[in-house]
């Protein structure tokens, strides 16, 4: 018994035995279950590119990449500079293609910079990454304000800056979702969100297989022994918090698309505690991680979310009992995670 | 010869004032940038001065207390404490109970110290356990602890209360019958509001000069005394910036009181400071005690303190529940000024706002004292009553100045945990190449 639960992790076990007794809630509550597998499905595919973004930045040794917000940031000013500049032609997307291109360089520069004060505060990266997220997005809020954006869809129609929704129903709102899609009984499949998360998680796979992404997973498995054999240990964690920093910009990009609003000030700045959350309830530690912890976490922690609101508004109609157990469940996984660092930094 | 000397250890002396003018100000950099910057927005803003004193004055009595319980924690080597937040749950119970008991006023306020402090160890306790479990990453794991925290206490409130919990309180209980209300009103006759701070109230300034006169005072004695028993080793520069601040304090308040300004009708509630003094001085004298030792030895290097057979684990606790305690009470205080306690809200902030102040004040990861805490109290909050209207009159836009105080609080502890790490860093890195 004892063997079967250290195989399976006791965060996953938990977990997985919450989702399914949730699930039976559901269908004795007779909750209308095809609308609910859809908006699993269709949640699966929104979050699992933010907490796919985990997988670099603990491959490379930063630990999980708490500063999520800084890639999110450059995600956001990417839609929003292509959508002010009118990039929205069917070609590129209706916006979303266009939107990627323009955060990619951002995500890159900002990543790189990140990755070199990474490497100067090695063994604290968790906490400071924390904080950094969190001064970006405050920072941002400033920049929110100030920055001279003029589309009619995205200032307040009176007074000063962005709103703090945009609506992307004229752009690229649920573009993905709507690609190739299709129903099965009252199931709705959105194929071309799920092909775009499985694809960048074949990418992110693909990358661990080269020659460059072994060299990170050395680099952050034993830095001593990656040293010792002529890899550039500094060189790889910034590559890695690269990587992660432009997945977590595609992330949001793909988290505002599925979702239909951009959401600006305040929205982002604990975005990265749900992420981390999710790889950790796949199996991931904050040392090793697998592209399946991703594709486990985020089906079974964003699953049992989706079906916890309907189940605890039955029970509790007033308050909201999800919310609370969402705080629970992902601060009490982190948690558990870090006792499991115990004082090795 | 013997001439020469003396000469030369004058000009040393002459030269060490001045050097160490520039040291106290480059070791206080952080508080001598902020000073700066709180005085151009005080300038910015046009309030009245009355206006700032005022407000100044119920921000400094109000969260005092909280932010002077962040000292221990930093000195045992446990970093800053973001689990204030679960010591503020802790006298959130208090007040629910109290209220619901309808006990207000002073001796409410006393049972509500009373009855928070069980809850308070318990969480403090707790806190500790997880603490020793993940020795180096304690910030992240308290900070953490901190959200956990937050939704199990949120279950209880929400979704205990009333089913599991029997209240049947109309004032606290939502209308449903489970669960407790968003705010809980204590401006009530029965409420918490100004229980402490209604107590005894004087006008400000003339406690301050009775302050100066009374700090230059003891700074006589002090130095007539250590100069019989040991007269080479003064340290004059000290005297003299402390007699120095204490003459300040007299000539301002004097000035203040003769001028006759509104200024005069700001009033100190004196059984609040009175808390916040007594706080004040038991955290100057624990650290002479021998448990204090064990604090700092504790948080020099935690390997020494073993070997030197201190109990790690133990005073590592011993810290954390006294400032979770601390917490609780600094929140109880915090919440009779205010008058309202928003249930599921008043407590979230507390941690980020309180350790921003303290890193306002010049203090570090691994290095705090009270009086950095209460000058970190007054610039932060200085920064957070002038900010709006100078970013109003500067930018046009009073959100750019709410923006900024909120994008200060956040990068002044990001930026003090980087440079902590750094440091950390390179002091391994140093000790290798020792090695």
């Amino acid at each position: 018994m004892n063997k079967v639960v250290k195989k399976i992790g006791l965060p996953r076990l938990i977990i997985t035995l919450m989702f399914i007794s949730i699930c039976i809630a559901a269908v004795v509550l007779e909750l209308p279950l095809g609308m609910l597998t859809s908006d699993v499905i269709r949640r699966f595919g929104m979050f699992g590119v933010l907490a796919l973004a985990m997988v670099p930045s603990i491959q490379c040794g930063t630990g999980p990449n708490f500063a999520l917000p800084i890639g999110i940031i450059c995600g956001l000013l990417g839609s929003l500079i292509a959508i002010e500049l009118g990039l929205t032609s069917k070609v590129l997307g209706y916006g979303f293609i266009s939107s990627i291109l323009i955060s990619l360089p951002l995500a890159v520069l900002t990543g790189w910079a990140y990755g070199l004060l990474l490497n100067k505060i090695k063994g604290s990266e968790m906490l400071v990454a924390t904080y950094t997220g969190f001064s970006i997005v405050s920072f941002m809020q400033i920049g929110w304000v100030t920055l001279p954006f003029r589309h009619p869809e995205m200032i307040w129609p009176i007074g000063k800056g962005l709103r703090v929704t945009i609506s992307l129903d004229s752009t690229f709102g649920e573009i993905l979702n709507r690609f190739w899609r299709f129903e099965i009984g009252s199931v709705y499949v959105p194929t071309g969100l799920l092909l775009f998360f499985l694809g960048c998680c074949a990418a992110v796979w693909l990358f661990s297989r080269s020659k460059s992404g072994i060299e990170m997973y050395t680099a952050g498995a034993n830095p001593k022994f990656a040293a010792s054999s002529g890899i550039d240990v500094d060189k790889n964690r910034i590559i890695g918090t690269i990587l992660s920093t432009v997945i977590g910009a595609v992330g949001i990009i793909v988290y505002s698309l599925s979702f239909g609003y951009l959401q600006l000030y305040l929205a982002p700045l604990y975005m990265a505690f749900p992420a981390v959350a999710a790889v950790l309830i796949g199996g991931a530690s904050t040392r090793k991680v697998k592209i399946s912890h991703v594709l486990i976490g985020t089906f079974l922690f964003q699953g049992m979310l989706t079906v916890a609101v309907p189940v605890a508004n039955q029970m509790f109609p007033e308050g909201n009992l999800s919310e609370v157990l969402r705080q629970i469940v992902q601060n009490g996984i982190i948690l558990y995670a870090l006792t499991k660092v115990g004082g090795e930094a | 010869m013997a001439q020469i000397d003396n000469e030369n250890t004058v000009k040393t002396k002459e030269q060490s004032t001045a050097t160490k003018i520039k040291r106290l100000l480059f070791d206080h950099s952080v508080p001598v940038l902020f000073i700066i910057i709180c005085l151009i927005g005080v300038y910015f803003s046009e309030l009245p001065a009355v206006f700032i004193v005022n407000t100044l004055l119920t921000r400094i009595t109000r969260n005092s207390f909280m932010v002077l319980a962040l000292v221990l924690p930093v000195i045992a080597g446990l970093g800053l404490n973001f689990g204030l937040v679960i010591g503020a749950m802790a006298g959130q119970f208090g007040i629910l109970i109290v209220t619901h008991f309808k006990i207000g006023g002073f001796p409410g306020f006393l049972l509500c110290l009373l009855l928070s402090t069980p809850f308070a160890v318990i969480f403090g306790l707790l806190t500790a356990r997880l603490l020793n479990r993940t020795k180096g990453q304690e910030m992240i794991s308290s900070m953490i602890a901190g959200f956990f925290a937050n939704g199990v206490y949120q279950f209880i409130l929400l979704f205990l209360v009333g089913t599991l919990i029997p209240i049947k309180n109309p004032d606290l209980v939502l209308t449903r019958g489970i669960g407790i209300k968003n705010t809980i009103d204590l401006t009530t006759e029965y409420g918490l509001k100004y229980s402490v701070d209604g107590v005894f109230k004087y006008p400000l300034f003339y406690i301050l000069a009775g302050v100066g006169v009374l700090a230059g005072l003891v700074v006589i004695i002090d130095y007539i005394i250590k100069s019989k028993k040991a007269p080479e080793q003064i340290d004059k520069f000290k005297y003299i910036t402390r007699m120095v601040i204490s003459g300040v304090i007299l000539g301002v308040s004097l000035w203040v009181i003769k001028s006759g300004s509104m200024l005069n009708s700001v009033k100190l509630p004196v059984a609040t400071a009175v808390m916040i003094t007594i706080l004040w001085v038991c955290n100057v004298l624990v650290m002479k005690t021998k448990l204090g030792q064990d604090f700092r030895t504790v948080g020099h290097n935690m390997d020494i303190a073993k070997v030197s057979g201190v109990n790690v684990d133990k005073t590592r606790t011993i810290a954390m529940v006294i400032s979770t305690v601390l917490a609780a009470w600094g929140q109880v205080i915090f919440l009779q000024n205010i008058g309202t306690m928003s249930t599921y809200g008043s407590h979230v902030q507390i941690a980020t706002f309180a350790i921003a102040s303290i890193l306002l004040g010049g203090a570090s990861v691994t290095k705090a004292t009270s009086g950095q805490a209460i000058l970190g109290v007054i610039l932060f909050h200085t920064l957070f009553i002038v900010s709006p209207k100078a970013g109003n009159n500067l930018f046009g836009d009073a959100q750019i100045g709410e923006f900024f105080r909120a994008f200060v609080s956040y990068g002044v502890i990001g930026v003090a945990l980087g440079l902590h790490a750094w440091n950390k860093r390179v002091q391994a890195l140093r000790r290798q190449l020792d090695v």
